[in-house]
């Protein structure tokens, strides 16, 4: 019963068991590593990656340590992320563009990460200029319509093999290298990019109308040279007929039309077929 | 042992011995409580005050704290202290309780930890668990389909396979297939979703020509997209499942807006040159097919009488036009004029420079 007339003491006593609990276990959640350094000397891991482990069956749990001896330090298990905005490269044929790259990496080495770089801000730090390196080394071999082009994912392997070789040394794996955007840069190289699709529009604007124009002008072709078989093929039957119908046609169309009326002369010959019984000879 | 030994005791006096003896502490369920006072053993000196029922620890405490002589020292102070006790207890009793029971919305999940290391996912429904330093519940709204736009705002101006540039805003719905792959995979799933769709979106572009991409592509696009960026996903082991994309603008660049306004414009022009060809053909083959249908008929006539038919029109053509004709007959050959031509002719010339020149 000495606990409960003494609750002040109870309460110190708690308060010294949460102490000695929190410097001495430490819950390792299934998104961290520990890397324990006893010493300062690197010790032992716990719930380092090893890949194909399901949730669950992970070392995450409690850690206990020795306070003031063993120090821990907490590296994350998930998949980060380094990113390189606007980088330009030069590619072969000397187009620049401007390229947003991203690399998503994971540590499965917290030991040597630890012991190379210390933390993980440092290791980022560390990671992008590799990045920038690979990249460009890799892209400044191609030509620039490789870069835009189905093959562009053989070009990310290569720059993911290359910065692997590279961050290897850190512990780190790379899980995918990607490229966000690939532009030009703002300025003259945007601009005659505009101008050139610009042109071809307007050249193909062009070539569509004088398209329509051609067609058009063999319609009509077609359409007359049609006509003119259909009047051939019911005129050949008797040309002599033809000519004096068609005759007939003209001379009603020539005298008869609105326009002309009144305004033709005729002189006939007393000699002319039409006056041929006028004149009374026969 | 100090009961057995007791119970032993009676027994050997009140063979079977029904359960609610005189003597009480018989009872094997009332060991230390509900006895009688015979058994000195198993009572608590203060439990020897007329009580009723079982009284809780707290109750018990309670009491002692009021009754003051439990405790040494002054009355007001280890009331105090013992006041202090029951509120940690309380604060400790709505902990675990606040921390223990886990209300799952019905688009929710709950991804149990414990002491760290997953242990479980919870399904909608009020669920328990240890309380709070033990298990911990991350509740993931998984029925919920989150939807990023790209871009923010502005233009998204992207290179397509022909080198031309096309100006795009889509978006992507997404949801969390699995509960635990989300929270422990991915340092920053949304951020993840994002980098992801503007590179698969981006490389299926690259694909994809200028024409397409404005025009029929669409779908080809979108779905094309969903499987790239599923598939880079699936990769990183995120839990995430892509729902759909969409595109909601594929057009040119503004600055180049009117050019391609002009070939729209060019192929309504061409395609009304076309009409109008077409027009005028229908028209052409249509007279000659009526001219050469009259031909035919009059000419199927014209050979059954030909001289008679053929005299025929050539009067009827003749007196139509003669009709309407000023007309002048020349009696012989070699005299020139009955009627002085020339004068006629000059007679008519001033009329027409009149008119000429009251039309001008």
């Amino acid at each position: 019963m000495a606990w409960a007339r003494n609750p002040i003491a109870l309460v110190v006593a708690v308060i010294v068991v949460l102490i000695v609990l929190m410097s001495t276990v430490a819950i390792v959640p299934e998104t961290k590593q520990v890397v324990v350094l006893r010493l300062e000397k690197p010790y032992r891991t716990v719930n380092a990656y090893k890949a194909g482990e399901g949730f669950g069956r992970t070392n995450a749990g409690p850690v206990f340590r020795i306070p003031f001896v063993d120090r821990l330090v907490w590296v994350d298990k998930r998949i980060l992320d380094v990113d390189l905005p606007d980088e330009p490269v030069l590619s072969t044929d000397q187009l620049r563009l401007e390229i947003d790259a991203y690399a998503r990496y994971r540590v499965t080495d917290p030991l040597r990460m630890v012991v190379t770089v210390g933390t993980e801000e440092r290791l980022r730090e560390q990671l992008q200029p590799l990045l920038r390196s690979s990249l460009r080394n890799e892209l400044g071999k191609r030509r620039s319509s490789t870069l835009l082009s189905p093959e562009r994912g053989q070009v990310m392997d290569n720059v993911q093999d290359s910065l692997q070789r590279l961050a290897s040394q850190y512990g780190v794996q790379i899980v995918d290298v990607r490229i966000k955007q690939t532009e030009l840069p703002s300025g003259s190289p945007l601009t005659s990019a505009l101008t050139r699709m610009a042109t071809a529009r307007r050249q193909e604007a062009e070539t569509i109308k004088a398209q329509g124009l051609k067609d058009a002008q063999i319609i009509r072709a077609n359409a007359q040279a049609q006509a003119a078989q259909i009047y051939a093929a019911a005129f050949n039957k008797d040309p002599k007929f033809y000519d004096f119908y068609r005759a007939m046609q003209s001379y009603r169309t020539t005298f008869l039309s609105p326009d002309a009326k009144g305004e033709s002369q005729i002189i006939l010959s007393p000699s002319n077929e039409y006056l041929r019984e006028f004149t009374g000879q026969r | 042992m100090v009961n057995s030994s007791g119970r032993d005791a009676l027994s050997g006096t009140f063979h079977n011995e029904p359960p609610k003896s005189p003597w009480g502490g018989g009872s094997d369920k009332d060991d230390g409580n509900g006895g009688g006072p015979r058994n000195p053993w198993s009572v608590p000196p203060e439990g020897r005050r007329s009580r009723t029922g079982s009284p809780s620890a707290l109750d018990e405490l309670w009491r002692r704290a009021r009754s003051g002589g439990g405790g040494g020292g002054l009355p007001g102070v280890p009331t105090g202290a013992r006041l202090w006790l029951l509120i940690l207890a309380g604060l400790l009793a709505v902990w675990v309780l606040y921390t223990s029971i886990h209300p799952i919305g019905p688009r929710e999940k709950g991804v149990v930890t414990f002491l760290g290391r997953y242990s479980g996912t919870l399904d909608p429904g009020i669920q328990f668990t240890l309380p709070a330093p033990f298990q911990l519940v991350d509740v993931v709204d998984v029925g919920n389909i989150r939807t990023e736009n790209f871009p923010n705002s502005g233009e998204n101006l992207m290179l397509t396979g022909d080198q031309n540039i096309v100006d795009l805003a889509y978006s992507v719905r997404w949801d969390v297939r699995s509960a635990s792959a989300y929270v422990f995979q991915i340092a920053d799933p949304r951020e993840t979703v994002r980098a992801t769709a503007e590179s698969a979106m981006r490389a299926v572009i690259s694909n994809t020509t200028l024409n397409e991409a404005i025009g029929e592509g669409r779908s080809k696009i979108e779905a094309e997209a969903q499987v790239a960026m599923q598939k880079i996903l699936d990769e990183y082991g995120a839990g995430i499942r892509i729902q759909g994309v969409a595109i909601q603008k594929a057009a040119a660049p503004a600055q180049v807006d009117d050019d391609f306004k002009a070939v729209t414009a060019a192929q309504q022009e061409a395609e009304s040159n076309r009409n109008n060809a077409n027009a005028y053909a229908q028209r052409v083959i249509a007279a000659s097919q009526g001219e050469a249908a009259e031909f035919d008929k009059i000419y199927e006539q014209y050979k059954l009488a030909p001289e008679v038919t053929k005299r025929r029109l050539y009067y009827e053509t003749m007196e139509a036009v003669l009709a309407n004709t000023n007309k002048t007959i020349v009696e012989a050959p070699g005299v020139n004029s009955y009627l002085p031509l020339p004068a006629l002719r000059r007679g008519n010339a001033p009329a027409d420079a009149q008119d000429k020149g009251v039309a001008k």
